[in-house]
């Protein structure tokens, strides 16, 4: 963490670094036509871009991926430790921070006019876009797929993330309104 | 502590260094990656159950912990023979499976504590860039500390809205859940001033 | 002893204190007043976390905003709630954060950590994970980590409100108990109507400053 990041900002990071963990328990959603369940994971990320912005919202999504190394079970399922770090996942959950950061970054650029829309188009750019464009090739490539089957592997999630945008971009509006934290926090 | 996947023993690996199972961890992925061999894969499955199996934690916690990443594997397993070949298929996932095998080894048998100072040391040579190995340190104790606090205050905001009919509902779970953390964080950084922390 | 000098604070331009001057020289005082009237924030005033807009406050004759890391190693705090003061996972670390924050040697933070504990039979909790603990266990860890880093004043902010009876027997006990000069901001009457003064708060002024006897009963009345 770099010297710009106050004590204040390390509870935040801290704070919403746990949070992301007990979202986790938010119990995982079966829509009819797919074949897998949705999850929160990658709702915390969204909201952790949206909510603490890019630097902060980045480092908690960082220190949450580096307490699931250090072998807390805070994956959805209860996994976690540093198996996850060599299966073929792992692009995604290293993209992660990345992903909050752009979320993040496009809010704090954008601040003024965001709304539900808005969270929205950039929880899914940042939660969705940023994460495949890291998780995807990297599955190809440790799971010795093609680019274009690794694609097709991965697309029976879109629909699962593209509600949890939906749901992370109402989230924020509410908490925005109700807690006006970003003009506080800079 | 005893939160986490740690499970104590004294088996070699848990009486190995933290730093040295990480090492060692690495370079097989290293070597593996490589070294696409057909023979050192399969040589290399039995004996990394083998060292799973030798941390001592109870059977029946070892396999459950394998169900997950088994499922994921055989999908990419059904992957390669829908549009590639079986012997990449095999490869593949005989590698998948020894480092994860090896890596849920590691993990069980290093406590959190140790892997957190870890951590601390090896960011140490990056102080000059500007990041301070403390603070990190400061963050894991406290997210430590506070995701079973805020597991707790999910668990009553989940009956409060299940009263109200809405326990199903991610925003009136989430919303409160939220709030509540940030505005414990505000306290928090207080109490972290008034005792004297400095940055 | 504490003093306040004409001091005055507001948050975006609404006024929580005004004009305050006030020399504290009583061992054990109580703050009473209502919800928002202020008195958090003047606990706040008194180590330097919150610095007023105008105005002075000294401790020892030290201004808070001249050097407050002196202040707040002179001035204990103890909040409401213990969950927002202790940082770290496990009770022993967690007295280990103060002292380590004031550059201690090892070997003396271990022996004062010990010590801390025995004052209130808390030894065995030493290596217990901090979420596992009741609510009075955990005030009284927060107290034992102010405490351990020898503070010669100690300000509690509402220490009982949130614990159940028998819990709030054993903080009162404990804050009864202690040599340090003591402030109180509190809901809970009974605990400071054995102190040597009382002052109550009202609209971010001293509506009423005397003896326990004196203030509570008008302050009881005041909130019918």
């Amino acid at each position: 963490m770099t010297k710009d990041v106050s004590t204040r900002d390390i509870v935040y990071i801290a704070l919403f670094a746990a949070l992301m963990a007990a979202i986790n328990l938010v119990p995982a959603i079966q829509i009819g036509f797919l074949p897998v369940p949705i999850t929160a994971q990658t709702l915390g990320v969204m909201l952790a871009g949206s909510l603490i912005g890019a630097k902060r919202g980045a480092l908690a999504i960082l220190l949450f991926v580096l307490l699931v190394a250090l072998g807390l079970p805070l994956l959805a399922g209860g996994h976690g430790g540093l198996s996850v770090f060599f299966g073929p996942t792992a692009g995604f959950i290293i993209a992660w921070p990345i992903g909050a950061f752009v979320t993040g970054w496009l809010t704090e650029l954008n601040w003024r006019r965001m709304n539900t829309v808005w969270f929205f188009v950039f929880s899914a750019i940042g939660g969705i876009g940023i994460v495949y464009l890291i998780g995807i090739p990297w599955l190809a490539m440790v799971a010795k797929l093609s680019l274009w089957d690794a694609t097709k592997g991965s697309m029976i999630f879109v629909p699962g993330d593209l509600i949890k945008a939906a749901v992370a971009a109402v989230i924020a509006e509410t908490v925005r309104r109700s807690y006006p934290l970003m003009q506080t926090a800079r | 502590m005893t939160i986490g996947l740690y499970h104590p023993g004294h088996s070699p690996l848990h009486r190995a260094s933290a730093g040295a199972k990480v090492l060692a961890l690495v370079a097989i992925s290293l070597v593996l990656f490589l070294v696409p061999s057909t023979l050192v894969v399969f040589l290399s499955v039995p004996v990394a159950f083998a060292i799973y199996l030798s941390t001592g934690a109870p059977f029946r916690q070892l396999m459950a912990q394998l169900r997950g990443p088994a499922i994921l594997l055989g999908l990419i397993f059904v992957f390669h023979l829908l549009f590639g070949s079986i012997d990449e298929g095999i490869l593949a996932v005989a590698r998948f499976a020894t480092l994860i095998l090896l890596a849920s080894a590691v993990t069980l048998s290093t406590p959190i504590s140790e892997m957190a100072e870890l951590v601390e040391w090896l960011l140490r040579p990056l102080r000059p860039l500007g990041v301070n190995p403390e603070k990190v340190g400061l963050a894991i104790a406290l997210a430590i500390r506070f995701v079973p606090l805020i597991a707790e205050e999910f668990r009553h905001i989940r009956e409060a809205q299940a009263a109200r009919g809405l326990a199903a509902n991610p925003l009136a779970l989430i919303v409160p859940l939220v709030i509540r953390t940030l505005k414990s964080a505000d306290e928090l950084a207080d109490a972290i001033e008034a005792r004297g922390y400095e940055r | 002893m504490i003093v306040l000098e004409a001091v005055s604070h507001d948050f975006d331009g609404r006024p929580v204190l005004v004009e305050i001057d006030l020399a504290l020289p009583e061992r054990r005082i109580g703050i009473v007043g209502a919800n928002g009237s202020g008195k958090s924030t003047f606990a706040r005033l008194l180590n330097g976390l919150v610095l007023p807009k105008t105005g002075r406050v000294l401790v020892d004759g030290t201004d808070t905003r001249k050097d407050v890391k002196a202040i707040r190693r002179k001035v204990g705090f103890v909040f409401q709630n213990p969950d927002h003061q202790i940082v770290m996972p496990i009770v022993g670390e967690d007295l280990a954060f103060g002292l380590k924050a004031r550059k201690i040697p090892k070997g003396e933070i271990d022996s004062r950590i010990d010590a801390a504990l025995a004052r209130y039979n808390l030894g065995h909790l030493r290596e217990r994970p901090v979420h596992l603990l009741s609510g009075g266990e955990k005030q009284l860890v927060a107290l034992s980590a102010v405490l351990v880093t020898d503070p010669e004043i100690v300000v509690f902010d509402e220490p009982t409100t949130l614990l159940d009876l028998r819990n709030r027997n054993r903080v009162a006990e404990a804050i009864e108990a202690l040599p340090h000069p003591t402030l109180v901001v509190s809901h809970d009457l009974d605990l400071i109507a054995g102190f040597e003064r009382v002052l109550m708060i009202e609209d971010g002024r001293v509506a009423a400053d005397g003896l326990p006897d004196e203030v509570l009963p008008f302050y009881r009345e005041r909130m019918q």
